[in-house]
């Protein structure tokens, strides 16, 4: 066990070394000089600011939609349905969602394909629907991330007393009162814990916008790209501190907000 | 609150639409395996098994998927021997950077899949190959056992925690040695946790591509990968259409029947 963790930590520490490294143009090999180049590439070259940017927007985009769908559906499994119910609940609405990544991703590549699916079920309605971009990607991406949000929530939900709802309504909540009031605050720790999800593995994933995304990238491709045909892997490794940065930055924040510690 | 009828009724259908959202584009796929045109043009205007016979006879299909199977196995087995190591030592003992080793465990799964790709990928690059070692099943392996030694250790620490320690020492009270109360009383207990885990874990080593691609080299191609690079061949397009419904039965079973075996709490243990 002891090699996995040298092995495995040894690697980290190399790897994030190696973002201050260079790549000698000519030779192609690794230059172990430290300096800060890659990250001057990354911050000043326009390419990647908006890449950045792009790849934020989708992350905060798939958090609120995923966000938006979990709370009704994990509020319905909790204090709806029936114990009975809720077991069964559970098993149809996760299983699918823990289905193989690539074979769900691929299923949206044929939703959203020319004359795919999407196509067929929009025609009476003269919708005519986009198509591979970085719509079929968020909505992708929400769509293998949704089981991340609607575990905690559900899990926060069920530890929530029906009592306190019924305190509420007493005192002479309406329902979006009580909603706005008591629900909101104590899942609000379990929305913070899955949106900690949905944002790192949006931000770390290339695979989805390469079969859906059509011709745009986001950070993680950077990265992918300059292991892979580029051999550059300093500057992938510079790239990929973006993504970890900005997890911890959002942790810490997390953290000091204070929605974490009854969790 | 009483929860009005209305809004359990708006509830229910809007959780009703979802199970359409969430079920639409996988039916899709399945149907489309038996959708014996070469386009897709959809709907299907027929039916037929041509492509499940022909998937046999596909170049690469077989052995991408004994690749997988072996490399599930593998990461199986290694990180069932030390998740469960690492429960035990978790769960049982005091020591020193205890809080260290299960946030170390949780690392690898925490961490972006290109992050701990790029990271092992550097690490067997610089450690194996001077050693005459090159990227091949056995890296694949070790790739993928970082990160299902999570799962294993997750369910089993869960198991142990429940149990506690009173069984364990109301045994040795009554005479049982330490191998007694391993074989009669601590390993029925924690058996159905570790087939969980353990099927769990193979399921997820099963549909990885992320650290595979960056732990497999040029030799070895596991069934996830032979998908990626046919994804985008339109002629291949009925084969992948019938890989892909084979891996999602093969997925769904072992994560059916470990959230059966552990009672209901293996689906969370991923997060």
């Amino acid at each position: 066990m002891f090699w996995l963790v040298v092995a495995y930590l040894g690697s980290l520490a190399t790897m994030f070394a190696s973002a201050f490294w260079t790549v000698d143009s000519f030779t192609g090999n690794i230059v172990r000089h430290f300096n800060f180049g890659n990250f001057q590439i990354l911050f000043t070259q326009s390419v990647y600011r908006v890449i950045a940017v792009r790849s934020l927007t989708v992350a905060v985009l798939v958090t609120l939609f995923d966000a938006l769908i979990a709370i009704p559906i994990a509020f319905f499994m909790a204090k709806v349905l029936s114990q009975r119910l809720r077991n069964f609940a559970i098993v149809i609405i996760i299983l699918p969602l823990w289905a193989s990544y690539l074979v769900k991703t691929y299923a949206w590549r044929t939703m959203f394909s020319d004359g795919g699916v999407l196509v067929w079920l929009l025609k009476p309605f003269h919708i005519n629907p986009p198509g591979y971009g970085l719509f079929a990607t968020t909505l992708t991406l929400a769509y293998l991330w949704l089981p991340y949000m609607i575990l905690p929530i559900y899990a926060g939900l069920e530890r929530l007393p029906d009592s306190l709802l019924e305190a509420s309504s007493d005192l002479g909540a309406s329902a979006g009162k009580t909603f706005r009031q008591v629900i909101i605050p104590i899942i609000y720790p379990s929305i913070i814990a899955g949106s900690l999800f949905t944002f790192s593995l949006t931000l770390g994933d290339y695979i989805v916008v390469k079969i859906v995304g059509g011709k745009s990238q986001l950070m993680a491709n950077v990265v992918y790209d300059n292991v892979g045909t580029a051999g550059n892997l300093p500057f992938a490794a510079a790239a990929a501190l973006f993504p970890i940065a900005t997890i911890l930055g959002y942790l810490y924040f997390v953290r000091r907000s204070g929605a974490l510690e009854n969790f | 609150m009483k929860i009005s009828r209305r809004a359990k009724i708006i509830l229910g259908a809007f959780t009703g639409l979802v199970l359409v959202f969430i079920y639409l584009p996988l039916s899709v796929v399945v149907i489309n395996s038996f959708n014996p045109s070469r386009t897709f043009s959809w709907p299907p205007t027929s039916l037929s098994t041509v492509w499940w016979t022909r998937v046999f006879h596909s170049d690469g299909v077989i052995p991408a998927l004994l690749t997988s199977l072996k490399a599930g196995l593998g990461a199986t087995i290694i990180s069932v021997i030390l998740g469960s190591c690492i429960a035990f030592a978790v769960a049982r003992y005091d020591f020193f950077a205890k809080n260290t080793i299960s946030l170390l465990v949780v690392l690898p799964i925490a961490l972006p899949g290109i992050v701990t790709g790029i990271a092992l990928n550097s690490a067997f690059n610089a450690v194996l190959q001077p050693l005459g070692i090159g990227l091949g099943l056995a890296t694949v392996i070790i790739g993928h056992a970082t990160f299902c030694i999570v799962i294993v250790y997750n369910n089993l620490l869960a198991r142990l925690r429940r149990m506690g320690n009173s069984l364990e020492e109301a045994s040795s009270d009554l005479g049982a040695s330490t191998f007694q109360t391993f074989a009669y009383v601590t390993f029925p207990i924690i058996r159905s946790a570790l087939v969980a885990g353990g099927l769990l874990a193979f399921a997820l080593s099963f549909d990885e591509i992320v650290v595979t691609t960056f732990t497999s080299g040029a030799s070895v191609q596991t069934l996830p990968q032979w998908i990626f690079n046919n994804l985008f061949r339109p002629n291949q397009a009925p084969i992948v259409n019938v890989v892909a419904t084979m891996m999602l039965v093969a997925f769904i079973l072992p994560v059916w029947l470990s959230q059966r075996l552990s009672e209901g709490s293996a689906v969370g243990s991923r997060l």
